[in-house]
């Protein structure tokens, strides 16, 4: 679990040199608002990490609670069949949700941030409050549009495409969809500031060249974007990782993803330490996910330097 | 490419807005039960929202964790986000990273290491507990708006505060401060908002003692459909959105987003 307490450890490393290379040095004042937000990260934030890597190792006792001891049960358990396969489910269907986003998402920013404001100052505002939209009531929404008392099916049925109304949810696809809408503003909001930043004046020589919009959409804006489109596959990736509603209204048992299990464990379970010893998992995961991300995103930065450089 | 993007502007549009129609039209049914089509309309569902005492408590439980969880959110990021700008200590991006990845990471996370935080202490269920929880996990919010609002502040205005004779403090509090009032005004709306909408964390710290709006919705989503659901979700979008147009009218909504801001 070195994983998992890198970031403590060098958060106490760093507390003694903190001092300024160019200019004057931090004073007392500077210090104290760095230290004091940190402290309460630290303490609520980064505490109950070591808290939960050690009720993962508690023995679980009957009537919801849990006793300090040294027992392996929840790690073997997570390490059963049951559990392996329940996360490789996780995996697989929020990269396939993640990948649909991104394909979305890309295009639509790319026109946003090339609109007047205007146009897109109402597109933003959509934007952002579906991503502040609760996963209950998006969860909700889906399962009335996709239901059978009064979703999509029975205005195929009042058309006349189809003779009887179907109900698509629970199931994988109606998973997929509610994901998909969560993540899908997130995404946006993700490659937003860097498609915003590209210079007109680079798709306006392309198009200058002879090139159409749309050979200048492939060949000029996606390749400048192509480490912004790998990181925000990714954030968009560990975003779904923690969807916890839509997979239990929208699905069923077989659909739940980790993140879901965590809670259920927790609450209807009562068993606190199967959940911790998941919710270490799932961090670790995600952590060496953010990781990279960060570290293509410091690779862009150290090659754009450069380019200005020469 | 005129073609491909109205496709994809009006896809973008029905697959965001198309969910909340449907459910604008379901609070909107009289009838107790779902039907297609809707035989007859009312506004009885927004009245009983009003009415009902269940809701009521849920509604205020939901702003009495936002209201301070938004403001400590704020406080544990402006000075932070200050520091960090004014003297760029060494190992910067590892503050940065600690004040990021609460967000960053699946909120369960956050749930769980709260939950067992609070029986550690002995102190599970407590109102304040998802009042620190939604403050330390959304202070992220803040920080990006805040961190944004300080790159975008032209250092020759502090210098020249400088020049003139004033301190630290004073620069702070007469130059720096009034400048980023929009980003910290941002940043608090939309910790506030999504602290509103939040289940997971509220649930797995107080969820079976203090019920919030989205635990609420919930609770009664598992005992089946009915029309104040679709009333109060309704009623949820039209303050996200009353309060993202206000922000809009506010400051430039594509600034505070990050737009047309260097990345050095």
């Amino acid at each position: 679990m070195t994983v998992v307490e890198t970031p403590a450890d060098t958060v106490e490393l760093t507390e003694p040199v903190i001092h300024d290379e160019d200019g004057p040095g931090m004073s007392w004042s500077g210090r104290i608002m760095l230290m004091v937000p940190t402290l309460v990260l630290a303490v609520f934030f980064l505490g109950p990490f070591a808290l939960m890597l050690r009720t993962s190792f508690y023995r679980r006792i009957q009537g919801g609670f849990y006793e300090p001891a040294f027992v392996l049960e929840s790690w073997s358990r997570l390490g059963s069949d049951f559990y392996i396969d329940r996360a490789l489910f996780s995996l697989r269907i929020c990269l396939f949700v993640a990948a649909v986003t991104v394909m979305f998402a890309f295009p639509f920013t790319w026109f946003l941030t090339r609109m007047k404001a205007r146009y897109q100052v109402p597109l933003l505002i959509m934007i952002l409050a579906a991503l502040t939209l609760s996963e209950v009531i998006v969860a909700f929404a889906w399962d009335l549009i996709l239901g059978r008392a009064s979703g999509i099916s029975n205005i195929m049925v009042w058309l006349g495409l189809m003779s009887e109304p179907q109900s698509y949810t629970p199931g994988y696809w109606a998973v997929c969809i509610g994901l998909a809408y969560i993540a899908f503003p997130y995404c946006v909001l993700t490659l937003y500031p860097a498609l915003s930043r590209i210079d007109r004046e680079l798709t306006e020589a392309s198009e200058t060249l002879g090139a159409s919009p749309l050979r200048t959409f492939f060949n000029v804006v996606v390749p400048l974007s192509r480490t912004n489109l790998v990181a925000a596959f990714l954030m968009v990736f560990v975003f779904t990782l923690g969807s916890y509603i839509i997979g239990q209204v929208l699905g069923r048992p077989e659909h739940w993803t980790l993140s879901v299990f965590i809670s259920d464990q927790a609450t209807y379970n009562s068993n606190v330490p199967f959940a911790a010893a998941i919710a270490m998992f799932l961090t670790a995961v995600s952590l060496a996910i953010v990781g990279v991300t960060t570290w293509l995103g410091s690779r862009q930065g150290r090659a754009r330097q450069k380019a200005v450089a020469v | 490419m005129r073609l491909f993007r109205f496709f994809v502007i009006s896809a973008v549009v029905i697959f965001l807005v198309g969910p909340l129609l449907v459910v604008g039209v379901a609070s909107l049914n009289a009838n107790q039960f779902l039907d297609f089509p809707v035989t007859e309309f009312s506004g009885k569902w927004y009245g009983a929202l009003l009415t009902d005492p269940q809701w009521r408590a849920s509604v205020s439980n939901s702003l009495k964790i936002a209201v301070p969880g938004a403001g400590l959110a704020v406080l544990i990021a402006l000075p932070m986000a200050y520091a960090l700008h004014q003297w760029r200590p060494r190992f910067s991006g590892v503050f940065m990273a600690l004040g990021v990845l609460p967000f960053m990471l699946p909120p369960v996370i956050s749930a769980v290491g709260a939950l067992v935080l609070w029986n550690e202490i002995g102190r599970p269920g407590q109102i304040e507990n998802v009042i620190i929880a939604h403050g330390v996990f959304f202070s992220t919010v803040p920080l990006i708006t805040i961190s944004l609002g300080l790159a975008g502040i032209d250092p020759s205005i502090q210098e020249a505060a400088t020049t003139l004779g004033a301190d630290g403090r004073r620069r702070f509090f007469t130059v720096t401060f009034p400048l980023l009032v929009p980003s910290i005004v941002t940043g608090y709306v939309a910790a506030f908002v999504l602290s509103l909408n939040e289940y997971i964390i509220a649930f797995m710290v107080a969820g079976f003692t203090v019920e919030t709006l989205p635990i609420k919705i919930f609770n009664s989503l598992r005992y089946g459909f009915t029309p104040t659901i679709a009333a109060v979700s309704i009623v949820f979008t039209g303050i996200s959105l009353g309060v993202l147009t206000m922000l809009a009218r506010f400051g430039s909504l594509e600034r505070l987003l990050g737009a047309g801001i260097s990345d050095t």
